[in-house]
């Protein structure tokens, strides 16, 4: 029989990649090596990068896509999904990804943004993306755009989960409140929040988002993502926690165990015992405007 | 009579099984109940058990940590597998990285079809259904090989994506999605006759 109607690259084949990701952990990799290890750990998917959001922040500059050769050996490497990021509003770093054939591009704020004013028109696109945002209604924006899952933003690199918590609060705080409010209330919120109306009448209808919402930035060991999990994250992104720690592979393993059963402390208690140092930890307060990643892209 | 279906709930699309087999239910009017199911005192109760998409490696190394594995093969209730899930059924995946459960004797290629790129929607021929079911297929899998018990449900030219054996049913693509709930029903239909 022959296939009738083929489509490619449709909202439901996005929003559907996303959903296979959730319970997940996501672990940026630099060399196919880590990706390997990731891998093995659990992980459902890997994020290929240049270098991981601690070291972006200690080497400076115009952080940017990764070498697509090395996205291509860390493609090679392993058989569940691999993602990459792109800087906000750089299009042609997206279609360069495409192009390789990436399971994901990652929009991120990571990296040095391209465009102040624009995101990248994602809906021109047949591989799915996904965007950080701090509250409801930049998560609106970004889904309007035509993102098929969104991360919290968290603060990148800081082995700080404060900022992470404060997005994922701020966004499933403001669904709960949703539900009170009556039509004219939603329209006049949506305004307020600068988000799409139709978009907020779903949040209000279904109670969460319309698609998958991970959390990230600054998730370091196994406590950290259970507690995301608890607050509501559909899975998390780790960064820099997993291979900026004194043992990745157990890290590894110990952050997949805590976010499969992240309400289950006996669980988080046992997998957390003895892993050693996680990543250094930065104090957000004492970071410069300048420094701070979450402030890109709104 | 009151059926119980668990739904692996460690990883993938967990919520969209447990909503779509709910609404089955309501929509046949049964009076059966939807839960998941993390570890084996869950398992026991259930008369029927989804393996949900998700990552198979991730959803293989759970079935080991958590004790599943021996304990999934000697279950004797049915089972509904969906994409990873219909890659843990099998008995042959060519992969290390995944230790099939073996219920039904048949090889499958995981990502057949290749990376999300080559992900797609199209309506295909299902035994069983008379009229075409609008199949979403992402990363999706194919049955290389079955055995002389398996009986083939659907295929597509590039093979076979819809098997039974039994009470067990496997897809290669995800029904779950897209809020036709036929093949949900197929699979309740037959439990309730048991």
């Amino acid at each position: 029989m022959d296939l009738k109607d083929l489509r490619f690259g449709t909202e439901l084949l996005k929003r559907g990649f996303a959903s296979m990701q959730k319970g997940g952990v996501i672990m940026d990799v630099t060399t196919a090596e880590q990706a390997k290890i990731a891998e093995s750990a659990g992980a459902v998917a890997v994020m290929a990068l240049e270098r991981v959001p601690a070291d972006i922040r200690k080497a400076g500059g115009v952080a940017r896509m990764a070498d697509p050769q090395r996205i291509v050996e860390i493609m090679g490497m392993v058989s569940i999904p691999v993602m990459a990021k792109v800087r906000i509003g750089h299009f042609v770093e997206a279609q360069t990804l495409q192009v390789l054939g990436v399971d994901m591009i990652d929009e991120s704020e990571v990296l040095t943004p391209a465009d102040e004013q624009y995101h990248i028109d994602k809906k021109k696109f047949t591989i799915p993306f996904v965007c950080g945002a701090r509250d409801l209604g930049e998560a609106l924006r970004r889904i309007e755009e035509g993102a098929a899952m969104i991360r919290t933003k968290g603060e990148a690199g800081t082995g700080n989960v404060v900022e992470a918590v404060r997005h994922m609060r701020a966004i499933m705080g403001a669904i709960r409140a949703l539900r009170g409010m009556d039509r004219q209330e939603l329209s006049d919120y949506a305004r307020d929040i600068e988000a799409p109306a139709p978009l907020v009448f779903e949040c209000a209808e279904r109670g969460r988002l319309p698609v998958v919402n991970f959390s990230a930035g600054g998730i370091a060991t196994p406590a950290d993502a259970a507690m995301m999990m608890q607050l509501g994250a559909d899975g998390v992104f780790v960064g820099s926690g997993i291979f900026k720690s004194s043992q990745p592979e157990r890290m590894a393993k110990a952050i997949v165990g805590a976010v499969h059963h992240f309400h289950e402390p006996e669980v988080i208690a046992e997998v957390s015992k003895g892993l050693g140092e996680a990543m250094p930890g930065l104090d957000i307060h004492t970071l410069r405007e300048d420094e701070v990643l979450q402030y890109r892209g709104r | 009579m009151a059926v119980r279906i668990g739904v692996f709930a460690l990883q993938g699309d967990v919520h969209e099984h447990l909503h779509a087999f709910r609404t089955a239910l309501t929509k046949r009017e049964s009076p059966g109940e939807v839960v998941p199911v993390r570890n084996k005192r869950d398992l026991a109760p259930c008369d029927a058990f989804v393996i949900p998409g998700g990552e198979s490696t991730t959803i293989s190394r759970l079935i080991q940590k958590n004790d599943l594995f021996q304990e999934i093969r000697e279950y004797d209730g049915a089972i509904f597998a969906t994409c990873a899930g219909m890659v843990l059924l099998g008995n042959d995946t060519s992969d290390a990285r995944i230790q099939p459960l073996g219920i039904m004797d048949m090889g499958v290629e995981r990502n057949a079809f290749g990376r999300q790129k080559e992900s797609f929607e199209s309506d295909i021929e299902v035994k069983g259904l008379n009229s075409p079911f609008h199949a979403v297929f992402i990363r999706a899998p194919v049955v290389t090989r079955v055995g002389q018990e398996i009986e083939v449900l659907a295929r597509i030219p590039e093979g076979i994506v819809g098997v039974r054996k039994e009470l067990h049913i496997a897809f290669s693509f995800h029904p779950e999605l897209t809020g036709d709930l036929r093949l949900h029903e197929l699979f309740l239909e037959s439990l309730e006759l048991r």
